[in-house]
């Protein structure tokens, strides 16, 4: 062989020339810029990672003192001449008396309380009165119209504080931001200090934040997530009722049945495209198509659960296939096999298996819908609703009511800082569904994972 | 209710089917379920579909049509006079709903007749207030025409009820007895339900497709009628975005570049944070974390997708935005406003962090191995692999991804209605307040809305105009995510 | 001629290129070489052979620690090349690719252009003084693959659009455009039709000259053809290890006459 005569390797200058043992400079370069390399990526991870933990603690800092609430303890003696003038205890005649009728007793009882327990104040009946939540007088009258029976007696009455007193044992109200508050004095704080020491104010567990209803502008303390719970419970209710069965419908059709044509085509491309239409666009057709073509109400949850079903169901459909997808084509040949029609296969066999796929998918879905704001408040959802729905068999359903989120953005809408705090507490009570309903998707996945 | 009891019987009638139809079936057979060409409750179940199914439709089809009917007749009652252009007569229109409406409560709560009703007349009963004593309210004084027209309403409303009712009823006992006849031991039973079953799950897919046509028609319908008011070439080139709140039409300016201004700039931004440490969250997880440490990373930045606009809306009202502001804007004399273009881009471009790791995940690790083989087995070094072998080659899929989050962002409504501000601007200042199609689209159709004045109708050109671009964005993106799909199947 | 080429080289190198002691690898749990002993001469066509599962591109793998990118891998043992642990805590393995090129079983170009794909070593190793340098560098690397003048008018066009053939060349002139000294082949004609095969085949007996070329083989006759040396493994383990002709005519171990004569595998 002429082997020798060809040019020998390495004439050019090669890497790693001489011993393997030694770097040389260029492969230390390019080592740094790996390692450059790689710490970009771990910032980029750990910058996400912090975001999500600001975001967190964001919320959990403004948000968590809305579970707690502060109170104060009353004897309030319920005069019956002022409150059942006609004095039969009729609920109707009664029901005539204003909380302008509710507000004296309390302010007297108030008064008398704080004289009672010796604490000295340079503050007049009115500025004492105003401790207390506008809310408290019609709590008051609503618990006497209930309770009519009990007229004449006196009873310890627990009233919510004022938004201000209750900041100031939550840190938010100080003595140097009172000064400048018209709505509240230091002295004011000061009484309510001393009304704590006596034991007459408390701050405690606040469930009424769960179960109340909205309250006015200038109640942020009586605000309460009742009737927006129960709203967006409602919905889920239709969303679960609608997108469940016309999502595993569709996703049977398509991945089963459908032959390969153009309405299969079209039926797809749709399906990719409105999982990626803005949620906006929803409200849109929501407002257009439910409430103003085909007349039904607004704010009502059926419509809102309507919107979102048509907005959570390329989502149902797109998990839904991928479970039947995943269920191996011998179960369905061995069905065939045994002379199932096509329709006993799917629906005895195949479908069970995929089930707890389709389960976690519309669980999911059912999480997205949860959290989806702006569709609901072009239907109507951000009028400011006191009333419960009825339950949804007496046509609740058709009732006006709010969602959480809803409710959210409506409590950020107010200028009292107090709703701030409503305003986070009501996202824990949000993100705390949607935790739980990740949860039991991913509980639902790992107990019934299939390995085939 | 007498929608329930229709209900009601329809669901006996096939409960009955649903008997019978298997009974008869078993007695043809003679009470041998094996000579049966299908199994016994196929037989009750067909029956029972075709007493339910088709009565249901017609009925839904009829609630949705009477009203639309009743509606033309009875508007051909009020005299042309009385109104000058389309606007007025659904005002008109609707004053006569609600008295209908106000006059059927008052029959059911027993306050008036039905004869009483039938006989009224406006000048000699005062029908607001009777209605307002029995606590229906009614905005304005009902005049003879809106009387007439509500009783006609009335009428034609009873008659088309009763109608339906006969109507769906003889249908369901039809369907009923004809399956009925039909079944025999030799009748497919089987197949015809599953046509029935096949026909429904047709339908269900078909939702997708008159959801798309429902969003697309009730937008265009009514930017339509926006466009008879307002000129096009306005609303698309006009700089200023002012509309007028004191009436109808005349002063409102209502231009989308500014809206879709501060939209672009936004979307910008957010796509300036997201798309860098998302597709380096990417590389990162795809190339070089270990499995432990990829199984916490991955689903600690999902739980970011997981978390709803509206609190990432509260976070750069309550949080981002103010910082920005004391900390950068402030100091530096950029603006005073917490809400800014930046405060909206900074939080959705957090949110879109995860849309962009997952989707570049995914296109990243389709890539062939081979691929990174080849270069590490020529002595790249990993970094040298990802940005000459790897991006390169995922980079149509990159680009489809970085597609969908603009269309995300672009589309985004509760991030910039709490974060963004309302004044509609064309300014480069980050530091200031900028609007966007989506936060008009709320304001304009939320709190009193008067679907006849353009300051109402616009929102719906501006949600076809946000449609068309994500639209466009999504089409080209899945196209370009699939052509590199087919590359490495 | 082993002579001549002896004279060429300081007198204190041994022809021998790669040396394996008592190499492990282990994949998990899974045992997949066990105690290979092997000694590799320089500018030889060594041929590993043996049935598939057998470890024998497991242990190809070692040779330039392709290994190390699959997380599960445990190499024990050690690999000399040029006398030196290419697994010493000190070697870079990316130095050490430079050095060991590599091959792989099916066609990978990169999604370039066909000068991307050559032009790709020699600059991350920065080779190429300039442009022209590097110009010269990818046709002289296509010329040795035998590529060049089937593609010297379509430098630019991409090299997946090739065909099989011509696009496992190409693989081969990319990892020869480092100029390694070893050449490492993971059974690169099976994805390949009788004519690639061939030209390829062609190809690795022209680059004995220049280089130490270890190739993978599941096919008997290729190695017969391409090789002076082969080594037989069996479950992991190096049965037989002569040069080809003795291996073929006169296997020492039942095992590998029972493969040659193909009775298993």
């Amino acid at each position: 062989m002429t082997d020798a005569t060809a040019p020998a390797p390495g004439a050019r200058s090669r890497v790693g020339q001489g011993s393997l043992l030694r770097q040389d400079t260029r492969t230390i370069k390019r080592n740094a810029a790996e390692n450059r390399f790689r710490i970009y990526g771990l910032t980029a991870i750990c910058i996400g990672i912090l975001m999500l933990v600001f975001l967190l603690t964001s919320i959990l800092s403004n948000g968590l003192s809305s579970f707690r609430q502060t109170t104060i303890q009353v004897p309030v003696t319920l005069v019956a001449d002022r409150l059942d003038p006609e004095g039969n205890r009729d609920p109707a005649e009664m029901a005539r008396v204003t909380t302008f009728g509710y507000a004296p007793l309390l302010r007297d009882a108030l008064v008398g309380t704080i004289a009672d327990a010796g604490i000295e104040t340079e503050l007049d009946a009115g500025d004492i009165a105003d401790i207390v939540s506008d809310e408290s007088v019609a709590q008051l009258r609503n618990f006497v119209l209930a309770n009519p029976d009990l007229l004449g007696q006196t009873m310890p009455v627990e009233v919510l504080a004022s938004g201000r007193i209750d900041g100031f044992f939550k840190g938010r109200v100080t003595y140097a931001t009172a000064e400048l508050d018209q709505n509240i004095s230091p002295e004011q704080l000061r009484l309510a200090e001393a009304l704590k020491a006596e034991g007459l104010l408390a701050t405690g567990f606040n469930f009424d934040f769960f179960t109340a209803p909205d309250a006015s502008v200038t109640r942020p303390e009586a605000a309460g997530l009742g009737v927006a719970i129960l709203g967006s419970l409602y919905m889920m209710l239709v969303v679960l009722a609608l997108a469940l069965p016309i999502g595993v419908a569709a996703s049977i059709y398509l991945e089963e049945f459908a032959p390969q044509n153009r309405f299969t085509d079209l039926v797809e491309v749709n399906i990719s495209n409105l999982a990626a239409v803005p949620s906006i666009v929803f409200g849109i057709l929501g407002l257009a198509v439910f409430i103003n073509f085909a007349g039904l109400p607004q704010s009502a949850p059926i419509v809102g659960g309507l919107v979102l079903t048509l907005m959570t169901l390329p989502t149902i459909i797109i998990a839904t296939r991928a479970a039947l997808k995943a269920v191996p084509p011998s179960i369905r040949d061995a069905a065939l096999g045994v002379g199932a029609s096509k329709m006993q296969t799917v629906f005895h066999h195949v479908l069970p298996l995929a089930m707890p796929g389709i389960l976690t998918g519309t669980i999911i879905g059912l999480a997205q819908a949860l959290g989806e704001t702006a569709p609901l408040l072009l239907i109507g959802m951000v009028a400011f609703v006191r009333e419960y729905p009825d339950a949804p068999w007496e046509g609740g359903l058709f009732d006006p009511a709010t969602a959480l989120p809803v409710q959210i953005y409506n409590f950020t809408q107010r200028s009292d800082p107090a709703f701030v705090e409503r305003a986070s507490g009501a996202i824990i009570v949000l993100l705390l569904f949607l935790f739980l309903m990740n949860l039991a998707a991913i509980l639902l996945r790992r107990r019934f994972e299939r390995r085939w | 209710m007498p929608l329930i009891w229709l209900l009601a019987a329809i669901a006996v009638l096939a409960a009955a089917g649903m008997v019978l139809g298997r009974r008869r079936a078993l007695a043809s057979a003679g009470g041998d379920h094996r000579v049966l060409h299908s199994l016994p409750s196929y037989y009750g179940t067909n029956v029972a579909l075709f007493a339910a199914a088709p009565a249901l439709l017609v009925m839904a089809a009829w609630i949705v049509v009477q009203p639309l009917y009743v509606e033309s007749r009875v508007a051909t009652l009020i005299p042309q006079a009385e109104y000058s252009d389309e606007g007025e007569l659904s005002l008109i229109m609707s004053d006569v709903r609600r008295v209908a409406d106000g006059l059927n409560q008052a029959i059911r709560s027993g306050a008036i007749s039905a004869e009483e009703v039938r006989d009224m007349r406006a000048d000699v009963t005062d029908v607001r207030d009777r209605l307002a004593q029995i606590g229906i309210a009614v905005g304005s004084e009902v005049e003879q025409t809106t009387l007439t027209a509500a009783q006609q309403y009335r009428t034609l409303d009873g008659r088309g009820n009763v109608a339906m009712a006969v109507f769906v009823l003889l249908l369901a006992v039809g369907g009923f007895v004809w399956t009925l006849m039909k079944t025999d031991k030799d009748y497919r039973a089987r197949n015809s339900v599953e046509n029935a079953i096949l026909t429904i799950l047709v339908a269900a897919s078909t939702v997708a497709i008159l959801t798309t046509f429902g969003i697309i028609m009730s937008m265009l319908f009514e930017t339509v009628n926006f466009f008879r008011q307002y000129p096009a070439s306005e609303f698309f080139f006009s700089t200023t975005w002012d509309p007028s709140f004191s009436g109808r039409g005349g002063s409102s300016e209502l231009g989308i570049i500014p809206l879709l201004w501060g939209t672009l700039y936004i979307s910008l931004i957010a796509l300036l944070v997201a798309v860098p440490i998302g597709l380096f969250s990417a590389i990162y997880l795809s190339e070089y974390a270990g499995k432990k440490f990829r199984s916490i990373a991955k689903p600690l930045l999902e739980v970011l997708a997981g978390i709803p606009t509206i609190v990432y809306g509260l976070f750069a009202l309550i949080t981002v935005g103010p910082l920005l502001r004391d900390a950068i804007a402030s100091p530096l004399g950029l603006g005073t406003s917490a809400s800014s273009v930046m405060t909206a881009g900074l939080v959705m471009g957090v949110m879109l962090i995860p849309f962009v790791s997952s989707l570049s995940d995914d296109i990243i690790n389709a890539v062939p191995q081979a691929m990174r083989d080849g270069s590490l087995g020529l002595g790249a070094t990993q970094s040298e692999t990802i940005k000459q072998v790897v991006v390169p080659a995922a980079l149509p899929g990159i680009v489809g991804a970085i597609l969908l989050a603009a269309s995300r962002a672009i589309g985004e409504t509760m991030i910039v209605v709490l974060g963004a501000g309302a004044a509609a601007r064309l300014d480069l200042n980050p530091f200031e307040a900028m609007t966007t199609v989506t936060v008009k689209i709320v304001s304009q159709l939320t709190g009193d809305t008067d679907f006849s004045s353009p300051e109402t109708l616009v929102a719906f050109a501006l949600g076809l105009t946000l449609f068309v671009i994500t639209l466009g964005l999504n089409v080209l993106a899945l196209y370009i995510v699939r052509k590199y799909r087919e590359q490495y199947e | 001629m082993n002579d001549m080429r002896l004279s060429e080289r300081d007198v204190d190198m041994t022809d021998v290129k790669i040396a394996a002691r008592g190499v492990q690898v282990f994949y998990g749990d899974n045992h997949a070489i066990k105690d290979v002993d092997v000694n590799i001469v320089d500018k030889t066509v060594t041929a590993f052979i043996g049935p598939s599962g057998c470890g024998k591109s497991t242990f190809l793998r070692c040779i330039n620690r392709m290994n190390d990118t699959i997380p599960i891998a445990r190499v024990e043992g050690e690999i000399l090349i040029d006398a030196e642990d290419i697994y010493d805590r000190r070697v870079d393995p990316v130095q050490l690719r430079a050095k060991v090129g590599m091959v792989f079983q099916k066609p990978n170009p990169f999604p370039k252009s066909i000068y991307d794909n050559v032009a790709y070593g020699p600059k991350i190793h920065g080779l190429a003084k300039d442009k022209a340098d590097l110009d010269a560098i990818v046709e002289d690397s296509l010329r040795k693959a035998a590529l060049w003048d089937e593609v010297k008018d379509r430098l630019d066009a991409a090299g997946t659009g090739l065909s099989g053939g011509q696009q496992q060349r190409l693989c081969i002139a990319r990892a020869v455009a480092t100029s390694p000294e070893i050449l490492l082949m993971d059974e690169p004609c099976s994805a390949l039709d009788p004519i690639a095969t061939d030209q390829v085949e062609n190809l690795i007996h022209d680059l004995r000259r220049n280089f130490s070329v270890v190739i993978v083989t599941h096919s008997m006759s290729q190695a017969s053809r391409v090789s002076q040396k082969t080594a037989y493994f069996h479950l992991g383990e190096l049965v037989e290890y002569d040069d080809t002709a003795e291996i073929f005519t006169n296997p020492k171990d039942e095992r590998t006459e029972n493969y040659i004569t193909g009775r298993i595998g």
